[in-house]
């Protein structure tokens, strides 16, 4: 299937070249890497283009709320074991990034590709993948988003007709009503922390029975299948009930569900969970998460956090009290700018920890740590919240533009 | 059981989505601050509402979860036996809707509310409502200048036994063109602000505290971070971005 079955056409070989020098201005310009331009230009040329160059390709689609940058680059790090590999590591997820990611890999054998959730019905119709993976669905960006539910209905719509092999968590019920429709599905019981937005069963709407980690609805009989591939403490389980273990240089729960999901997509491709597991080790941070920078003397753990399931997540992997905790929140278009979100987040967490709140909405979130009962300094700065941090090293929790911002003040 | 005062949160599995379980953390937080003995009950939409509680908050939710939560709530029947009683009861968009006497829901059709607030909720033609609000309450009820976060497509019409809640200076609220945002009657509160309201509005959660313990008075509490909050959301809703 890989390889240079079919040569681009003249038109599609122009939409690159005209994509490519796009990017080259905008870079020059100093717009970004100018990879989403290149795309917008390209695909503008040859609408089609997406799918001719997929054609070339053996394609995994990556799509989730939480976790699809680092998972999309687990998976490209353990293919490479059986082949090169494209992929749009930088997280330019809409069809004019995925485009312009695709465009520099002539020579690849895989294309693996982190998907934005509102085009992943899309993407998955021109670029006919081999594998998709589905990590979760939660609550977003509430006021530009769908409902989660409306998401996983359109994802099955989408997905349904599809030859693609569906790697989906088990343990996440929007994630199963989505994959359902598909023929192929390798579940995973990869887990979800956050709960609040599957209550209700996506089929029927009965509530849904949640006792220990297994899920169920008392209505329609629509329940939890059972996995294949399981996430077991620092173990992935494969189907043959072996245990491999997960060494990774990512913290946290949330990344060894990715890794799980990793290896199940990589065994697709023959690759053995125990080199894939070994070449993940490699990923050291994606786009400056989970970085660990020096800034005025003193060490930064830099986290992304850009809903409430990506903060509850985020909770569980910082250093326990009294280390030092810095929060960042902003509420600019890319994060939305609704900051409601902040009390579906249990603040209540960070009890213990010397706490420090900077950002756009840095009132909106002292408001909601008094709530909590929380001891917190409001701070106009980071150098200022640095500088009043006690010893340590400080784990700094941000969303998205907010996260932006921090990296630039630290230069990294 | 004991005999404080009893704050039931109605169905966070369907209408807690838009962060107004934040209203039930600053009653309860405001309520302990004032040294009352406070019991937070949250029931699920499996669960029968109590009808002994003194405070009942709804919040707001999609559409489906909507219609759902209005079938139970009409099945249950507690939540208006607990009106009934007496009870306060503050609602928020969805929840606001359901406590009328009806709304158009997912499936467009006409959907039965509970009846407790004298309202008929449609769907608007427009754009959807999302933005900053700044509104002033009923000054019957005595308090400051209302400042929220509205999301929402609804348009809400007052019968003659609801009064507005509040007029607003910016934004939508009741989406009906005449200024109106919410509506209220002795002890039933809606609204479509979100934020939580309650954590950009604190007095509103000491107003149902008041109503709830029938008395004229709370003593004060250390409000500098909600003030500071309050000013700097007015400030930036009246100052063009
Ligand atoms: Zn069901």
């Amino acid at each position: 299937m890989a390889g240079n079955t079919e040569p681009l056409s003249p038109r599609a070989k122009l939409a690159v070249t005209a994509g490519k020098a796009a990017a080259a201005v905008s870079r020059a310009a100093g717009r970004g890497s100018g990879s989403v331009i290149g795309g917008r230009v390209a695909l503008k040329l040859d609408p089609d283009l997406l799918g001719r160059l997929a054609q070339h390709l053996d394609v995994i689609l990556v799509s989730a709320t939480n976790g699809k940058t680092t998972t999309t680059r687990l998976i490209a790090e353990a293919l490479r074991a059986a082949g090169p590999v494209v992929s749009n590591a930088l997280g330019a997820n809409m069809p004019a990034g995925i485009t312009s990611a695709l465009a520099g890999g002539s020579d690849a054998k895989y294309g693996v590709i982190e998907v934005d959730e509102k085009y992943l019905a899309g993407v998955a119709r021109d670029t006919t993948p081999k594998v998709i993976a589905l990590l979760n669905l939660s609550r977003d960006q509430l006021d530009r988003a769908a409902e989660t539910r409306m998401l996983a209905e359109k994802w099955r719509e989408g997905l349904s007709g599809s030859k693609a092999v569906v790697v989906a968590n088990a343990d996440d019920p929007l994630i199963v009503w989505a994959a359902s429709s598909s023929t192929n599905v390798v579940w995973v019981a990869a887990g979800q922390a956050w709960k609040d937005d599957a209550w209700s069963c996506p089929s029927c709407g009965g509530v849904m029975q949640r006792p220990g980690d297994d899920w169920f609805c008392g209505e329609c009989g629509f329940r939890r299948p059972a996995p294949s591939w399981v996430l077991h403490g620092d173990y992935v389980l494969d189907p043959h009930g072996s245990a491999w273990p997960i060494h990774l240089q990512l913290p946290g729960r949330a990344n060894k569900a990715n890794a799980t999901t990793s290896a199940a997509v990589a065994a697709v491709f023959g690759v053995p969970p125990q080199v894939a597991l070994e070449r993940m080790y490699q990923v050291q941070a994606v786009a400056g998460r989970y970085d660990v920078v020096s800034f005025l003397g003193r060490e930064l753990r830099l986290l992304l956090a850009k809903n409430p399931a990506g903060w509850l997540e985020t909770f569980s992997l910082i250093d326990p009290p009294p280390t030092p905790v810095i929060l960042s929140v902003n509420a600019r278009g890319a994060d939305g700018t609704d900051t409601s979100w902040l009390w579906d987040v249990d603040y209540t967490q960070l009890a213990g920890h010397p706490i420090f709140v900077l950002g756009d909405r840095k009132l909106d979130l002292a408001v909601r740590l008094e709530v909590a009962g929380l001891d917190f300094r409001v701070c106009e700065s980071l150098d200022e919240a640095v500088q009043q941090a006690p010893p340590g090293r400080i784990e700094v929790i941000a969303n998205y533009t907010a996260f932006q911002d921090l990296r630039r003040r630290v230069g990294n | 059981m004991s005999n404080g005062l009893r704050l039931v949160w109605v169905y966070p599995d369907l209408l807690s989505t838009y962060g107004d379980q934040g209203n039930a953390l600053v009653v309860e937080r405001r309520a302990r601050q004032r040294r009352l003995d406070v019991q937070r009950v949250d029931v699920r939409s499996d669960q029968p509402i109590p009808t002994s509680g003194d405070i009942y908050l709804i919040g707001g939710g999609e559409d489906r979860p909507q219609r759902l939560a209005a079938e139970r709530l009409r099945r249950d029947g507690g939540l208006n036996r607990a009106a009934a009683n007496g009870a306060i009861i503050f609602s928020v968009c969805a929840g606001y809707q359901i406590l009328g006497h009806e709304f158009i829901n997912d499936l467009g059709e006409r959907e039965a509310g509970l009846g407790l607030l004298d309202v008929v909720s449609t769907r608007g033609e427009g754009a959807r409502c999302v933005g900053d609000v700044l509104a002033d309450i009923d000054p019957q009820l005595g308090l400051p200048q209302l400042t929220g976060f509205e999301n929402h497509q609804g348009v809400t019409h007052l019968g003659p036994t609801a009064r507005p809640f509040a007029r607003v200076q910016l934004g939508r609220g009741n989406g009906t063109g005449d200024g109106t945002e919410g509506a209220y009657n002795d002890t039933v509160f809606g609204t479509y602000m979100h934020g939580p309201v309650m954590a950009r509005n604190p007095m509103i959660a000491d107003l149902l505290l008041k109503l709830a313990l029938d008395v004229n008075a709370l003593p004060p509490t250390d409000d500098r971070w909600y003030e500071a909050l309050r000013a700097e959301r007015i400030n930036s809703a009246t100052q063009p971005a």
